[in-house]
This record gives structure tokens, C-alpha cells and sequence, in this order.
């Protein structure tokens, strides 16, 4: 199992090793110690390894993410796994603005709180959050499943084109075209699936669904006013 | 860009670190601001005394004007000299006369005042001036700092943060304000004077007049939610509290660590992660338009 102490090395160098990873390597788990809050930790990665991470991290760590397993044990600063397109990186403490940030694909769980902008522009990506989201959160989201089991902050999906978001505390208030749904059975289906993949134990019946009301999809002339 | 940091000491026990640990904490943030830096530490004070942190070319320049300054009010000011800053420690009642004076000179600047406020910035790169200043042999029970990348006025030494507008009050900013021409005539109306061109002294501006008006810090910075217009995290320095306000839509980064010995503010955790003890802190971010003030009683 390799270690990489990064009080001792430059980060240049782990994240080198770990994009020099092939598919088939049996270096399939590494241990991160003294991140220290440094930026870009383990981004980048496309092979199916695991990387745990002993402490706190700074902006974009695991983005850009495909296949591998990265669990942040400590916080994340701002857009971690932004743009991550499969896999999974899990979040032991809170995470900073803008989590999972235009993320295509794979589970981001967050077991603590995230802040404002959390899921904003996400095109696919599942993202669980244990605690609370800031405000702004899922701002333009596109597609993808963002459950929260805390409450969530102002302008919660604010110009929305489609993604769920699922709630189970309280919403502060709806963005702009943002709207509760009536779940379905379908939606329920796929809540349930998103809270198994990311091992959390709660009752799918518990949470409520926001999405788009598709009002800004097209311009209508009642806004011709606006511009 | 920019960095700012914040660190606030709750218990005595660290003070004598306190310039240490606030210079580790602004020498990490100089990626986000390489082309000045600037700081204010809370010392001692003396009673009935207060100190003037001026600024000049040189030490013989320092020297030679505090000379003068010596037979205008007739008194020979305690002097500190620090590279280009000098710390002066004169009477309370000689402070109007000497400020005049300090105005007038041609070879001196006025950087701050207060009864313990201390207040030095220059250009260059954070580790250079926090070493030219000595920073790390500070001591005191609070301190707040920044490191700049100019974008809405010159790289210049009046430029630079910390901007201390009140006697030991002294504000710190990462952002930028858009309203601030139109509140620096309001407040130029108000008797207020300003320096330089600079949004971030309009900010400090407006909470010295608040302050001056009746306001508490937590009052004044209330206020500037719906007073001042732009992106801004503000970290706030007064004689004995430490303020930290982020604009509603909490543009600019910002995370706090507290524990029992202090609570210490980073534009990113990098910053935080050189404190003792950091490792068992709460770290939390600060809501957006939220005044979050600590007092020392």
C-alpha cells in the first residue's frame, strides 16, 4: 500500500504517480498524510485506485475525477470533486463552496455540512450531503441527483433546467423556476438507490423533491419587460 | 485577488507568539496577493499615551522628522523604529497637534494610530516585508493581515491593506467595492478625510464614522450590508475585538478555526494550518451577511 507523506514531498510528484497509474495496476490503495489544507490533491485521476486522504484539504481536490475512490478524512475546500465524471469521493468533515461543481457522473457523499453553491451547474453527477448545503446550491443544475438530508440555504436551485433535488429538512427558499414535485415512484426508486450506493440509512418517504418548472426554458413574451 | 488574515488570542498565554504565528499565517497567503502586504498587531499599552505608526523613506528620514516634530509639541516622542515604519509613543493630548504635523511633512506618512494598535504595510512580497518589519518578534493579543494583488487602484504603499481610518481601528479586504466613490462623498459631507483613491479606505471609512456616530462594530458592520455595494470579506481590528463580514453572496473564500486559546481567520485553510492546536479546532466557514465580532473583556 503506497503512502505518500506530503510534509515531505511536493504534491507535483503524488499526483504525477497517481496519473502514471494504468487500469490493471495493483497499487490500488494509498494513504495521503499532511495535505494541510494544499490545493488540487489527487485531481485528475482515471484509474480504479483508492486514496485516502488524513486530513484537510484546499480547493478542487479529486476533480476532474474518473474511476478512482478518493475519502477526505477532514475537510474539503472550495469545488471538491468539481467536474468529476465517474467514481466516488467521499467527504468525512464539511466541504466548501461549490462541491461537486459541474460534475457529470459518480457519487460525491459529504458527511458533514457543505456551503453555499454546492451541486451548482451539475450536469449527472449524485451528490449526498449528511448535513446541511449552503445557499445557492444546484444554481443552473442540468442533471444528476442532489440529496440533502439537513436543510438547505437560500435560492435552493435557482434557474434550473433539470436535476432532483431531494430534501429532507427544511428550504430556506426556491431560486428562480425552482418548484416542489410530487415524487414518484420512479423518483423514489432512484432516491433510494442514490442513499444505498452512498451507505446512508434513511427513508426515501422522508424527503421532498424540487426540480424545474421549465418556465425559463423558452422566452415569453409577458418578460419582454425584463430586457 | 488577495489574502487576509486574522488571528485573535483569547487567552494570554500565546501572545508572546502572536506575531510568529500571524506572520507563518500571511507569509502561506502569498500566492494571493505577491505584490504588497500589510499588517496590524495589538500590543500594550501605556496609559494616557497613544502610538503613531508612521512611515518614510529610510531611518534617517524617520529620525530627522520626529526631531522636528519633538519641538513642535513640545515633547520627545518614544521611538520605534522599524525599517520604513516608526512607532512614536506621545501623549494623548499631543496627538491632534502631531498628526497636523505629520500631515504637512513632505518626507512622512501617517499610517495608523491607537492607544495599542500598531500598523505597518508595504510593497513587495509578503515574507520580505514581514521580515523587514519583523513581524514575527511581535507580540500582543491580536493581530490582522493581508497580502494584495492590486486590481482597482496603484501598487503602492498607501494601497496597501490593512486601512486604519479611527484611533485603533483598522479593516482588512479581500474584494471589491462598486459603490465607493458614492459613499466617499457621503462620508467626505460627514467630516471624513481619506488618503488614497482606494475602495477598501472608504470601507474603513464608513465603519469609523459609524463608530463615531454611535454605532458598535457589530452595529457599523450591519449597516454596511445595505451601505456598501460589491464582493468583500472584511476581517475588522479594534482595540479590543476582531470582526469578520462576508457580502451576501460570500464571493471571496473565507474559513475559521477556533479553539480555547484563540479563533483565527484564512482566506483558505492553508493559512490555518500552521496554528498550534488546529488540528482539534472547529473550523467552520462564515455565513454570508453574517457580523460574527469577538470581544476580549
Amino acid at each position: 500500500m503506497p503512502g505518500f507523506d506530503l510534509a515531505k514531498a511536493p504534491l507535483r510528484e503524488l499526483n504525477a504517480a497517481l496519473h502514471a497509474l494504468s487500469p490493471s495496476t495493483n497499487e490500488t490503495h494509498w494513504v495521503v498524510s499532511n495535505p494541510s489544507g494544499k490545493h488540487a490533491v489527487a485531481c485528475g485521476l482515471d484509474a480504479p485506485v483508492t486514496v485516502e486522504i488524513d486530513g484537510h484539504v484546499g480547493y478542487y481536490c479529486a476533480g476532474m475525477n474518473k474511476n478512482a475512490t478518493v475519502v477526505i478524512s477532514g475537510n474539503a475546500g472550495v469545488g471538491v470533486a468539481e467536474n468529476m465524471m465517474s467514481g466516488e469521493v467521499r467527504v468525512k468533515g464539511d466541504a466548501s463552496q461549490s462541491a461537486g461543481a459541474t460534475g457529470c457522473g459518480g457519487l460525491l457523499v459529504i458527511e458533514g455540512n457543505a456551503s453555499a453553491r454546492c451541486g451548482i451547474s451539475m450536469k449527472g453527477i449524485d451528490i449526498v450531503v449528511k448535513g446541511s448545503i449552503g445557499p445557492m446550491s444546484a444554481f443552473m443544475a442540468q442533471a444528476g441527483n442532489l440529496v440533502v438530508l439537513g436543510d438547505a440555504g437560500d435560492a435552493l436551485g435557482d434557474s434550473i433546467y433539470e436535476a432532483r433535488l431531494f430534501v429532507r429538512g427544511r428550504v430556506a427558499s426556491l431560486g428562480a423556476d425552482c418548484i416542489e414535485k410530487p415524487m414518484t415512484e420512479e423518483d423514489r426508486a432512484i432516491l433510494a438507490d442514490v442513499l444505498k450506493r452512498a451507505g446512508v440509512d434513511a427513508d426515501a418517504d422522508a424527503f421532498k423533491l424540487y426540480g424545474s418548472a421549465r418556465r425559463l426554458y423558452h422566452f415569453h413574451i409577458d418578460n419582454v419587460d425584463a430586457y | 485577488m488577495c489574502g487576509i488574515v486574522g488571528l485573535f488570542l483569547k487567552a494570554p498565554r500565546l501572545e508572546p507568539e502572536l506575531g510568529a504565528l500571524l506572520s507563518d499565517m500571511l507569509v502561506v497567503m502569498s500566492d494571493r496577493g505577491p505584490d504588497s502586504a500589510g499588517f496590524a498587531v495589538y500590543g500594550d499599552r501605556t496609559q494616557g499615551r497613544v502610538k503613531l505608526t508612521i512611515s518614510g523613506a529610510d531611518e534617517d528620514v524617520l529620525r530627522r522628522a520626529v526631531g522636528e516634530l519633538a519641538k513642535v509639541i513640545n515633547e520627545t516622542p518614544g521611538l520605534t523604529l522599524h525599517d520604513t515604519h516608526a512607532v512614536l509613543s506621545i501623549s494623548f493630548d499631543k496627538e491632534k497637534a502631531a498628526r497636523d504635523f505629520i500631515e504637512h511633512h513632505d518626507d512622512i506618512s501617517f499610517v495608523g494610530a491607537g492607544a495599542r494598535m500598531e500598523l505597518y504595510k508595504e510593497v513587495g512580497r509578503p515574507e520580505q516585508v514581514t521580515q523587514r518589519f519583523g513581524l514575527a518578534r511581535m507580540t500582543g493579543s491580536h493581530g490582522i493581515g493581508h497580502t494584495r494583488m492590486a486590481t482597482e487602484s496603484a501598487v503602492t504603499t498607501r494601497g496597501a491593506h490593512p486601512f486604519s481610518t479611527g484611533l485603533d481601528q483598522c479593516l482588512v479586504h479581500n474584494g471589491s467595492l462598486s459603490n465607493h466613490n458614492g459613499v466617499r462623498r457621503m462620508l467626505q459631507r460627514e467630516g471624513m478625510r481619506f488618503a488614497t483613491e482606494n475602495d477598501t479606505e472608504v470601507a474603513a471609512g464608513y465603519l469609523s464614522w459609524r463608530i463615531r456616530e454611535g454605532a458598535s462594530l457589530k452595529e457599523a458592520l450591519t449597516n454596511s450590508l445595505s451601505d456598501l455595494d460589491g464582493f468583500y470579506t472584511f476581517v475588522v481590528g479594534t482595540e479590543t475585538g476582531f470582526a469578520v463580514l462576508r457580502d451576501p453572496i460570500s464571493c471571496k473564500p473565507a474559513v475559521m478555526a477556533e479553539t480555547d486559546d484563540y479563533v483565527a481567520f484564512g482566506s483558505e485553510y492553508r493559512a490555518l494550518a500552521v496554528l498550534p492546536g488546529v488540528d482539534k479546532a472547529h473550523i467552520f466557514e462564515p455565513e454570508p451577511a453574517t457580523v460574527y465580532v469577538w470581544e476580549r473583556g
